[in-house]
């Protein structure tokens, strides 16, 4: 028995790890979305409320919580959309969309912004009800703001009020945000259901803000305006929905009912869509495209969702010495023996070139089915995407990159691997368990070699890779290398924040800060500092893709993968989604319909 | 034997207390964090990060937490999970029904198979029946669960369509159709880990067996004109058990574990589930109430087995 | 209840330190596994098998870590006789240089696990005064919750370890550890159970009468008797320990990705069963040939060793 237990529990260590390396892998954030389709929900409806019966919903993560303030990964954010809503969304082309409780986007054009920038005046929607069937008010809107910003809550959702100094409710339709200081970044406050969660109703949560927000029993039963109300939930385990009857558009929700099964993997996700169809939608199918593919191009079930965001895989490149003596493991006070020295950049260089993106975005991503190869960091808005990377980009060679080294001095030695000055090129690679992320170590182990590296694979499973305690984790980067996803708001400044000189992370911040490859550099720095204050469109775009090109064209940051977003299954009978890659996949639950 | 029985159950409390304080140690000292699946997301930054932590209590040396902790046991309290800011004992309640649907049915159809296979595979040792047990039993330990899991949802779920592989917890058993229902979403997982539990008790009671069927008492027995079922039913069989009793026993707590694997495959919502993720998400207070209540069961059930030696060999004296 | 016979046994108990050398006691044993056929087919397979993996190399000159997309998840051919996997890696090669890390860490973690079972169960069994003692570390080991243990322990020594006995042999040792202690628990209360039974009975006494002392009985005489659930958890224990040295991989525990174990390899497989059923089937045969003949040994050395037989 106990052979069998231990079995057991060491597959559930594959478990965990595989889970978790996944929510890694696919989006190591919450931050999935689902694009918001004006034309449906603007438009007349061709349904009633409730004409359609049960819509099945299966995420193979499984929703523990459903405030999205206290959300500990898009499950959470995601399930608690059908219930909740947000001042505005993120629409497909990354711009806000007044899908929420806002009547419109405020705009210095119709004089909502203040031309300084630090006032947003929104405009809410007139006569919405909770679900409750109590009035929908600005005070509710405000609330949630004390509440969030409240950093006793301890909210997930905080950094979205971070340099706001007030949200006011002006008269019960109009709410006032007033920030600290200019704010290039308008939206950061109202605009995405990731980032600001949804407004929740201050009768039912008045006695959960501050200290008593960590055993409240309305996260369990949160009361909101979105098209479905809750009807049970386990939590862990399957939440069921059923139309709101006050929802403010008459016609809508066209379900009955809806139900958010939770857990699994995400393989057995792809059957239950594409194979058998018991599910009419199928969340983050993050698999190999030679899984994949052919389930898809058999079915006559279900299509794929496949949407950009802004996620990109990426290889980090470490700046500080991971092997240094003592208590300087990491330390940004180390070197790196060669990615660092005289020889740095050309090192670097040499290893970026014999980088083949190709091959793991065609093979592993199934070329634009869940990736493609990327060569930027940030991605996905076009006003933002630089073309200085491409041609920088497009050489993979390893044997050129081989040469380069060995014109700099770097020979190859009776092992095959090349050395200078005593110094060989050695590298150990992290990343998290994972099958697409261990068959891309493959094949870059096997380009990395031609070119004269050693290489030697790690992997550690997502849950700890992604903490800040352990010698394992992304934090620390106790290796040379390490492999990744990360996203961000359609605005990246506090995105590329993580690769400024003051972000780097250290013992000393116990190695919270999100610089990990400790990279400094004042020319970077130097482009955030600006991308705080200037408020010109077309000034931040060139900051944006300056900073980008310093991060890619100096190697501090290998992009691999460009990939979607939105990966997920849905059945050829859902009619009414139009994904956005920067918002909840739910965004837009409202204008489902068969 | 009553005051064994006594004095057991009183060490039982020091050895629970260790227990406990060293699975608290090792959880403590686990790197894992309840906001990993955040990754390196910029929308969560350190100062919420550390709030966060600091709501949970987490900024207290594990020792101070651990006293926190079996103080609030004292009061009959489990805590709240930081995931879902439940009461855990509301999350376990939720699960159990599922866990013993599943594994436990799965665990007393494994037994009740495995003990007449045995015995037929020992008394016709060799036949074509042994072999085909033994085969079947080494296909069990060979492949994983995981393994046979998928490939029963390839051919039965999505070939044949018979069974579902989503295992739905909101239904409820009021009517025939309903509980076919149940039979056919719970039959999948039940198979897979009979097919191991099975294969297992099996395996340890033929070799039992084959051990006491050449003894002088089972010839003596014969000699006696005894039928031979009686023979070894009443006389081997029983002399046979002492392994048996002892996994059996072993066995019962790791179906209150639950079965992270086959749970996880058919996303049935049970405890070994609700287990395995509450470690990745670093939700002390729900690791620590199944784990404390796996000791205990241990601990009584291990009790259990040595009353039970004692019945089936009254020899056995203990001190 | 039938009276345990223990005539026989008390018989050749009594006769075989006197008259045997204990040379002869193996020839005995070798003399009637022999006769064992299923025995003597398993150690041929098992043989054949290490042979396979050891030796399989230096004949089949395929590498392993070959990555050809256009082969990818092939079937058998002539020129990969095995198929391919995913990224079209030779399957043959992959399970002969795999196949001796599973097999050394399936027989040696189980050795360990059983060695310490034997042990602990024993002492536990025999001397009433360790029982309470050794039994509660017993439970305590039982309800320790590997999954984390195991986060601790990379946590806290996989770079002492890798630094300590260099990378190869650390990971095995540090595999071979783990499986071994995180495993011993059943077979101690195996073996505890068949102690306490079969201390009490006559030939124990008998041998003690002669003036046998704890530790010769404790070996020549109780021990045998209870040997069939010690080679029954060590045959299962065999096919678990391989298959287990796969997932610690997965925590950062065992070896890395690109050396591809049978269990590993099984693992990866498993979502390929409909597209590429080749790819499971291989190296799941290969562990059940292996358990299974490991097992049939066991059958016949436990036979062999029978202490009621008399030849």
């Amino acid at each position: 028995m106990r052979w069998r237990s231990t079995l057991a529990i060491s597959f559930s260590a594959v478990i965990l790890a595989a889970a978790c390396a996944q929510t890694g892998t696919p989006s190591t954030s919450p931050g999935q979305s689902a694009g918001g389709s004006p034309a449906a929900s603007g438009g007349a409806a061709a349904f009633k409320r409730g004409d359609g019966g049960q819509l099945n919903i299966l995420y193979w993560q499984a929703p523990t919580i459903l405030n999205p303030h206290q959300a500990t990964g898009t499950k959470d954010s995601d399930a608690s959309r059908l219930i909740l809503e947000p001042l505005a969304s993120y629409g497909p082309d990354g711009k806000p969309l007044a899908n929420g409780l806002a009547a419109e986007i405020p705009t210095v054009a119709n004089g909502e912004v203040s031309a300084d920038f630090t006032t947003v005046t929104w405009k809410l929607r007139q006569g919405v009800k909770w679900s409750d069937g109590t009035a929908f008010t600005a005070d509710d809107v405000a609330f949630t703001f004390t509440y969030v910003a409240d950093a006793a809550t301890a909210a997930t959702t905080n950094s979205s009020t971070q340099g706001v100094k007030s949200v006011v409710a002006k008269d019960p339709n109009t709410v006032v945000v007033t920030y600290d200081a200019p704010n290039p970044n308008v939206y950061q406050y109202g605009v995405g259901y990731v980032s600001n969660g949804g407004i929740l109703q201050k009768a039912q949560y008045a006695g959960c803000a501050g200290a008593k927000a960590k055993d409240c029993p309305a996260d369990l039963k949160p009361i909101g305006t979105g098209p479905y109300m809750l009807d049970t939930f386990k939590p862990g385990d399957v939440v069921t929905y059923k139309a709101n009857p006050n929802f403010r558009d008459p016609n809508k929700p066209y379900f009955k009912t809806v139900q958010l099964k939770g857990g699994g993997d995400a393989e057995s996700s792809a059957r239950a869509v594409f194979q058998t169809g018991d599910e009419d939608y199928s969340w983050n199918l993050q698999v190999a495209a030679n899984i994949l593919q052919p389930m898809i191009a058999a079915s006559t079930k279900g299509k794929m969702l496949s949407v950009y965001g802004s996620s990109v895989e990426r290889i980090l490149i470490n700046f500080a010495d991971p092997n240094a003596a003592g208590d300087l493991r990491g330390e940004p006070s180390t070197k790196h023996p060669f990615f660092n020295g005289p020889d740095g950049l050309l090192v670097r260089k040499a290893l970026a070139m014999a980088t083949d993106r190709q091959t793991v975005a065609n093979q592993l991503y199934g070329g634009g089915l869940t990736g493609k190869p990327g060569c930027n960091i940030i991605t996905g808005v076009p006003d933002f995407e630089s073309t200085a990377t491409t041609s920088f980009c497009a050489a993979f060679d390893p044997v050129a990159a081989g040469k380069m080294l060995d014109d700099a001095g770097w020979k190859l030695g009776s092992d095959n691997i090349r050395a200078k000055n005593g110094i060989k090129l050695k590298l150990t690679y992290n990343t998290t368990v994972n099958a697409v992320r261990q068959a891309t170590q493959a094949i870059m182990k096997t380009n990395w070699e031609k070119a004269g590296f050693s290489v030697t694979l790690l992997q550690t499973p997502a849950a700890t890779f992604f903490t800040n305690t352990s010698p394992d984790g992304a934090n620390h980067f106790w290796s040379d290398i390490e492999m990744f996803t990360n996203n961000s708001d359609p605005d990246p400044t506090s995105y590329l924040d993580g690769w400024t000189t003051k972000q780097i992370a250290q013992k000393s911040n116990g190695w919270q800060l999100g610089n990990y490859n400790r990279y400094s550099d004042p020319t970077f720095d130097g482009y955030v500092t600006q991308l705080r204050t200037e408020t010109d469109p077309a000034k931040r775009a060139t900051l944006i893709k300056q900073a980008n090109d310093n991060l890619i064209l100096n190697v501090v940051i290998i992009p691999i993968v460009t990939r979607t977003q939105v990966t997920s299954g849905i059945s050829t009978t859902i009619k009414g989604d139009t994904p956005t890659g920067w918002d909840s996949e739910m965004y837009n639950i409202a204008d489902w319909y068969k | 034997m009553g005051r064994y029985i006594l004095r057991r159950l009183l060490i039982a409390i020091p050895t629970v207390a260790v227990i406990s304080f060293v699975v608290f140690a090792i959880l403590a000292l686990a790197p894992t964090d309840p906001l990993s699946s955040f990754g390196a997301d910029p929308r969560v930054p350190p100062e919420v990060r550390a709030a966060i932590r600091t709501s949970l209590g987490l900024d207290d040396p594990w020792p101070v937490r651990y006293v926190k902790w079996v103080t609030s046991l004292a009061q009959g309290n489990f805590g709240f999970s930081f995931m879902s800011h439940s009461p855990v004992i509301d999350l376990l309640k939720q699960r159990l029904p599922n866990t013993l649907a599943v594994v436990g049915v799965a665990y007393i159809i494994g037994v009740v198979l495995a003990i007449p296979i045995g015995m037929i595979s020992a008394v016709k040792r060799y036949s074509l029946f042994d072999h085909f047990a033994t085969t079947f039993a080494f296909v069990g330990f060979s492949v994983p669960t995981f393994f046979t899991g998928i490939l029963l949802i390839i051919v039965f779920s999505i070939n044949l369509r018979w069974f579902p592989f989503i295992y739905d917890s909101t239904l409820v058993i009021h009517d025939l159709s309903s509980f076919l229902d149940q039979v056919k979403q719970s039959i999948m997982p039940i198979t897979v880990l009979a097919l191991f539990d099975t294969a297992t008790i099996a395996r340890y009671t033929r070799a039992e067996m084959l051990e006491h069927l050449p003894l002088d008492y089972v010839r003596t027995a014969r000699s006696k004109g005894l039928k031979e079922q009686a023979v070894v039913l009443q006389h081997v069989l029983r002399n046979s058990l002492i392994p048996v009793v002892t996994l059996v026993a072993l066995g019962v707590p790791t179906v209150f574990g639950g079965a992270i694997v086959t749970e996880q495959i058919f996303r049935v919502p049970g405890i070994g589930e609700l287990l395995v993720r509450s470690i990745g998400d670093g939700d002390t207070p729900v690791v620590t109430a199944i784990l404390l209540i796996f000791a205990v069961l241990v601990v009584l059930f291990n009790l259990f087995a040595d009353i039970l030696y004692a019945v089936l060999d009254p020899r056995i004296k203990y001190s | 209840m039938a009276a345990p016979a223990t005539q026989l046994t008390t018989g050749r108990v009594l006769a075989s330190p006197i008259v045997r050398p204990s040379r002869s006691l193996w020839k005995d044993a070798w003399w009637q596994f022999r006769r064992h056929r299923l025995a003597m087919v398993s150690l041929g397979t098992l043989i054949f098998l290490i042979v396979f993996t050891l030796l399989g190399p230096l004949v089949y000159h395929t590498k392993t870590d070959i990555i050809d997309f256009t082969l990818s998840l092939k079937g058998p051919s002539s020129e990969h006789l095995l198929g391919t996997d995913d990224l079209g890696r030779d399957l043959l090669a992959r399970l002969m240089f795999g196949g001796r890390i599973s097999i050394a860490v399936g027989i040696f973690s189980v050795i360990l696990a059983i060695t310490l079972g034997t042990t602990i169960g024993a002492a536990a069994g025999f001397f009433s005064r360790l029982d309470n003692p050794l039994m509660r570390l017993t439970d305590l080991f039982l309800s320790l919750p590997v999954l984390p243990l195991l986060l601790v322990i990379i946590y806290l020594f996989r770079d002492t370890l890798r630094a300590t006995f260099g990378a190869e042999l650390g990971i095995f040792l540090m595999i071979v550890g783990v499986i071994g202690v995180l495993n011993w628990m059943p077979v101690a209360r195996l073996v505890r159970a068949q102690f306490l039974s079969l201390k009490q009975k006559e030939f124990v006494e008998a041998a003690r009468s002669v003036g046998a002392k704890n530790g010769r009985i404790i070996v020549r005489h109780i021990l045998p008797n209870a040997l069939s659930p010690i080679l029954v958890a060590a045959t299962i224990g065999v096919g678990g320990a391989i298959l287990t040295e796969s997932t610690l991989s997965f925590l950062g525990l065992g070896f890395p990705s690109d050396v591809p174990t049978w269990g590993r390899i099984l693992y990866d497989a498993r979502n390929y069963l409909d597209i590429a059923p080749h790819w499971a089937i291989f190296p799941g045969l290969l562990i059940f040939l292996t358990v299974l003949s490991i097992n049939f040994i066991g059958d016949g050395l436990r036979d062999a060793l029978d202490p009621r037989k008399t030849s």
